[in-house]
């Protein structure tokens, strides 16, 4: 199966590497690193690559590239969604994923890639379970071990591990029990230029942060199950309560684990919160262009949206903006020709704009197509799919614990064609 | 190395079930690392297939089936008396696992069971769609009717849930799965679940896109409602962008068509020039495939030819040639316009397709082709090779329609081809003029001349890159480069002929209580749906109570218990009017935990099974059961009461037990028995160690003559401890079980059996089981 696996920054320096089976030589990575050149954009280097001997399935996190050598046939997503668990559980650790932090917890991190796949066969992927096993890292405990010279690998085997329920561990206690759910929601729609959608889906998560004690067991329904297109749960998730009563019936892992995802296809009515007027143009004579863009509140069920931000991708003959912005603040970034708006809170009373004109490099042809324009926006305490928790009971335990649900919705892949 | 082995083995056998999945993980890695040694391999895949091993460890399964695919993956015949276990135990075994078994089911199933696929419609879903006749084949289908094997359908149905997991490469294990090997109307139900994995990292999109780009090739159908999901966003990575755009095209239809033209509108104007190409290659293929667009692609492509961005020129160039061959007639315009866009266009290969199109057609173009042909003969030495090619191709077909304008320049292009640097050119060259102009020397072949360049060409069809990619399994590291990787198993074709099911069936170990169906007649009066559903139940039972062999004494998996309450209602169902017949759900009747009241007398005595018949037994007969009571010789021993009878004319002497194997088995003995008087019984009481599995315990028994071999297998119930418990208690247990699958089912049954008091002697006679005092009603314990 998986036979080693690389760590290469955006550089193209290897900076960790970690063999199960045998070493192979660094060299291999020549192929890919041909490849990435190839590319010019690391987005664009093909995830799967073939060597004379070897095979390289590669993913691109957070400006690291994870390089796995496959040496036979084996399902492609079954080493990328491996190797996502891995730059998932470092997130996890050490609150990040970049290079810095894999160097200063270098010996935390052998550890997990140690305890993750055995002998090229994932083997504890559970993120409580390794938590377990290897302890997070925090400031007391490496200045005791850098004194005593211990070691973050627990004493104890997993309790889990061998159990029915390997996602959860025995005796977790608390003195305070509560459950906490986070439904967010992200909009990814396509709308053109006159303002219709093209195309609109909701994604949803359950996120979950779960602090109870003993074995409880939870059930959560929902006002209006019907809502939800397509699923996907934890492992913890019981589904054939979920196709017979539209139940989440569960086990809750200890602390953070993301409980569902579901998608809401473009089928169903989107709600649009925003709408964007805009006109961007370039001219021929002069070699400069203009831009001027309005945002206002379309369907925001009367709550207000946050975060507003708004990125545009240039063309690449775009030198300079000169813009004003009625409210927040923009900045250009002439090497990666970025424009970001950011506008915070939206009021309907005074819509935001920006205006002004963009400086061209002279004698090369204007671009034809116009930038199109990615939102972000946030608005608290609203699911836009109108999707509603009803009830959260709790099984099997006798105290009463806290329990709490949020609602955002965000903007997903929000884009506006211009 | 062997050594290491056989310790492991030993220790796995004796110690406590809870580190024996550790063990096996050690002995399969062992496994792999050393995968020559073929004995210790068959010793522990035969280990691994005895009941009760691989159900204790969802853990283990996963690895076990790992080293089975890397060290033997023909050994087919090893899977037959797992399959069963296997399908049923899928959903509980950890996601890895899930992904490497799939895979496996899927192999085997396709060298087990006959095709889903009915003849002739294998590949017919896109054309049936179109086609009235697909009437006739309906007919067809009707007439040979298909009966899935239920094995096959086991594994359908125990896959599907798996669709729901977070973990994308269980899904799309699943999708492929069903892809192989359900029957075409009902893969489309992976639809969803791939689209739901587009949201994903970027990596997986890549992958599950190619995989939906060879499957909405052959089946439009079961991605066309979700077409939008397909749109390109301007922040997708190149190969993410091209994928979306091959499966649009394959999507497209006449229905659908305008709506994706005006995509692609936009795509052509993106600032990636690559992916504008793509899209300008993707009309020109939705343009041949769908008729009635033609006309308007050809001037969509016609207008992009005053482009600004010259890879967007050159690339519609290259459609436009492409298409005009399937209709030359009309469009002499388009030849004319394009040769005036010529003295701009500096990219080869449209260069290359404005020449070839001139010679084509040069007819219909009489004057400008030749003034083309004068302003290449100028700049030849500068062209690139392929076009200089199709300058010599152009020469050569206008000397042959218009010899008198033509003929000096094509004299002096095939001079200059001759002195070329590359010999392909020479090559070329000296073919034509062999061809064409006529000497002494020339052959038969050149009055012929005209006939072999200027014959009708066929038109190139434009099809996918992914057209032939289904040669590979779907999901597999073959299909996603192309080509076969080392180590790709080819999935097997369909067999003609399904070969014995019978080897999958596991015998059953001990008779087990309550285990006689009714007779089928009997079930005439239930709907349709509720047979099934009980047919299915009785299915499982046969493998269910295996599962239940299950670790920890107190483990008893619900499975089991289902089955075993199943066969008990079928003995409830009387046929009587069924508008009155009461629901009933199991659910209610929850049996997750079973206890004992310690007096046997309250349930039991219980079954008797025979050990030793007196004829084999020469007049020496031994029935046995198990009286249910803590064992008094070690705790771990199950206590097995023998009663000898001798039938025979003569006393019997000295019965002892004699050899046993596994010769591991530990058994606490019954002292001998010095002599058995002619029709005398004596009950002896012995303990038996069955390591909590159902595996039977074979010994000796003897007496002074004779030996006879003889075997106590348990059914799952006996080997439980006997405990009591308050209400409490049982919920706490049953706390504990949790997480594990549970089933419930409805049933209906006839009136006259719908008493609580009925159905709980019922259930508790079968299951042999007490009941836990309760303090709510109708929830029986």
């Amino acid at each position: 199966m998986i036979h080693s696996l690389f760590l290469i920054n955006h550089l193209g320096d290897i900076f960790l590497e970690k063999h199960w089976k045998s070493v192979i030589s660094r060299s291999v990575c020549d192929y890919f690193f041909e490849a990435r050149e190839k590319a010019v954009d690391p987005e664009n280097v093909p995830p799967v690559l073939q060597t004379p001997h070897h095979y390289l399935i590669s993913i691109y996190r957070g400006k690291l590239f994870f390089l796995s050598v496959i040496q036979t046939e084996v399902p492609p997503l079954f080493v990328i969604e491996f190797l996502h668990r891995v730059a998932d559980t470092f997130q996890d650790y050490f609150g990040g994923c970049s290079e810095s932090v894999i160097s200063d917890n270098v010996v935390i991190v052998y550890e997990l890639l140690e305890e993750m796949l055995d002998n090229g066969f994932p083997l504890a992927t559970e993120s409580n379970v390794l938590k377990e096993m290897i302890r997070p890292p925090n400031i007391l405990r490496s200045v005791v071990n850098t004194l005593t010279g211990g070691s973050n690998v627990g004493e104890t085997l997993p309790q889990g591990q061998l159990s029915n329920i390997p996602w959860r561990r025995a005796g977790v206690k608390y003195t305070n029990n509560e459950a906490y759910f986070d439904v967010t929601e992200e909009i990814d729609a396509i709308v053109d230029k006159s303002g219709t959608t093209v195309s609109a889906e909701i994604q949803g998560v359950i996120e979950a942060c779960v602090k109870l004690s003993g074995m409880p067991d939870l059930t959560m329904s929902f006002m209006n199950p019907r809502l939800l297109d397509d699923v996907s749960f934890h492992p913890c998730v019981r589904f054939r309560r979920w196709e017979s009563e539209r139940i989440l019936s569960f086990i809750p892992p200890d602390g953070n684990f993301t409980l569902m995802t579901y998608h809401i296809s473009s089928q169903n009515l989107v709600a649009i919160p925003v709408y964007v007027k805009q006109s961007i143009s370039f001219f021929e004579a002069g070699s400069c262009g203009r831009l001027d863009i309005t945002i206002g509140p379309k369907q925001t069920m009367g709550k207000t949206v946050e975060d507003l931000k708004v990125t545009v991708h240039m063309p690449k003959a775009v030198l300079n903006a000169n813009l004003t912005a009625s409210q927040g603040n923009y900045t250009y970034d002439f090497t990666t020709k970025l424009l970001v708006w950011d506008i915070g809170k939206l009021n309907p009373q005074k819509l935001p704009n920006l205006r002004g004109s963009l400086s061209m490099q002279t004698g090369v042809p204007n671009p034809e197509e116009n930038p199109s324009l990615n939102i972000d926006l946030k608005i608290q305490q609203l699911a836009i799919s109108g999707l509603k928790v009803s009830r959260l009971d709790m099984y099997g335990e006798t105290y009463k614990p806290f329990k709490g649900v949020k609602y955002v919705t965000k903007a997903g892949k929000f884009q506006v064609r211009t | 190395m062997g050594e290491t082995f056989q310790q492991l083995l030993n220790l796995s056998g004796t110690t406590s079930k809870v580190w024996l999945p550790l063990y096996l993980k050690q002995i399969v890695d062992l496994m792999i690392e050393q995968a020559d040694y073929w004995k210790e391999l068959s010793t522990v895949l035969l280990y691994i297939q005895e009941p009760g091993i691989i159900e204790l460890c969802t853990l283990v399964a996963g690895s076990v089936v790992m080293a089975f695919e890397e060290v033997c993956p023909d050994r087919i015949d090893l899977i037959h008396k797992n399959y069963r276990k296997l399908c049923n135990l899928l959903v509980d075994v950890e996601e890895w696992g899930q992904v490497v078994i799939i895979s496996m089911l899927t192999r085997y199933a396709r060298t087990q069971f006959t095709s889903p696929w009915t003849e002739g419609a294998e590949f017919d879903e896109n054309k049936a769609f179109y086609d009235s006749d697909s009437e006739e084949k309906k007919d067809q289908t009707e007439a040979k009717p298909y009966i899935m094997d239920p094995d096959h359908r086991l594994l359908l149905r125990n896959t599907k849930p798996l669709l729901q997991s977070r973990n994308t490469a269980v899904v799309m294990a699943v999708a492929q799965l069903y892809w192989h090997l359900a029957p075409k109307h009902e893969v489309s139900i992976v639809t969803k679940s791939l689209v739901r994995l587009l949201r994903s990292h970027r990596e997986v999109q890549y992958i599950v896109l190619q995989n939906i780009a060879t499957m909405s090739i052959q089946r439009k159908g079961m991605f066309e409602p979700f077409i939008k999901s397909f749109y390109v966003r301007s922040t997708d990575a190149t190969h993410i962008k091209t994928l979306k755009l091959e499966i649009l095209t394959n999507l497209a239809n006449e229905a659908n068509i305008s709506t994706i033209l005006r995509e692609f509108q936009t795509y052509v104007k993106s600032q990636d020039k690559a992916f504008a190409a793509a899209t300008i290659q993707a009309i020109g293929r939705c343009a041949t495939n769908i008729s009635e667009v033609t006309d308007t692609c050809l001037n969509g492509l016609v207008l992009l030819l005053s482009n600004r961005d010259e890879t967007v020129v050159a690339e519609s160039i290259v459609v436009i040639k492409k298409l005009l061959q399937t209709q030359p007639t009309q469009h002499g315009d388009i030849i004319k316009h394009m040769a005036k866009l010529f003295d701009s266009v500096t990219v080869p290969m449209a260069r290359a397709s404005i020449l070839w199109l001139m010679g084509e057609y040069c007819e219909k173009v009489p004057k400008i082709a030749p003034d083309v042909l004068r302003k290449m003969a100028k700049t030849f030495t500068a062209e690139e090779d392929i076009v200089k090619l199709q300058t010599v191709n152009l020469a050569a077909k206008l000397y042959l329609t218009n010899s008198k304008q033509t003929k000096l320049l094509t004299q002096y292009i095939l001079n200059l081809g001759k002195y070329d640097q590359n010999y392909d050119i020479r090559d070329r060259t000296r073919f034509i003029r062999q061809l064409i102009v006529p000497n002494e020397k020339s052959g038969a072949l050149s009055k012929y001349a005209r006939r072999i360049l200027l014959a009708p060409k066929p038109a190139p069809v434009l099809e996918s890159a992914f057209k032939d990619r289904d040669r590979y399994q779907l999901g597999t590291l073959s299909h996603s480069l192309n080509l076969k990787a080392t180590g790709y198993q080819e999935l097997p074709d369909w067999p003609a002929v399904a070969p014995d099911q019978s080897v999958r069936n596991v015998e059953i170990s001990a008779p087990i209580v309550g285990k006689t169906k009714q007779p089928k007649s009997d079930d005439k009066f239930y709907s349709d749906d509720e047979d099934e559903k009980e047919e299915e139940e009785s299915d499982s039972s046969g493998s269910g109570s295996e599962d239940s062999s299950s670790s920890e004494g107190l483990f008893l998996s619900v499975r089991f218990k289902v089955s075993e309450t199943f066969s008990f209602y079928e003995h409830c169902l009387i046929p009587q009017n069924d508008s009155k017949n009461p629901t009933f759900r199991t659910s209610g009747i929850s049996l997750f935990y079973v206890s004992f009241q310690v007096t046997t007398s309250s349930f039991g005595p219980l079954k008797t099974y025979e050990l030793l018949h007196h004829m084999t037994g020469k007049g020496l007969s031994a029935k046995y059961h198990f009286p249910r009571q803590p064992c008094l010789y070690q705790p771990s021993m199950v206590a097995v009461q023998v009663i000898l009878n001798n039938s025979s004319d003569h006393a019997l002497e000295e019965i002892h037990i004699g050899d046993r194997s596994p010769a591991s088995l530990n058994i606490h003995c019954f002292n001998t028995i010095e002599r058995l008087e002619p029709g005398a019984s004596v009950t002896v009481s012995m303990g038996i160690d069955f390591s909590d599995s159902t595996q039977a315990a074979n010994f000796q028994l003897c007496t002074k003559e004779d030996q006879f071999s003889v075997s106590i297998q348990p059914a799952v119930g006996e080997l439980l401890m006997v405990s009591t418990m308050t209400e409490q208690d049982f919920c706490k247990e049953q706390g504990k079980l949790q997480g594990m699958n549970e089933t419930s089912a409805t049933i209906t049954m006839a009136t006259a059996n719908a008493s609580r008091q009925a159905i709980n002697k019922q259930v508790l006679s079968v299951a042999n089981v007490g009941e836990v005092p309760s303090s709510q009603n109708n929830f029986s314990r």
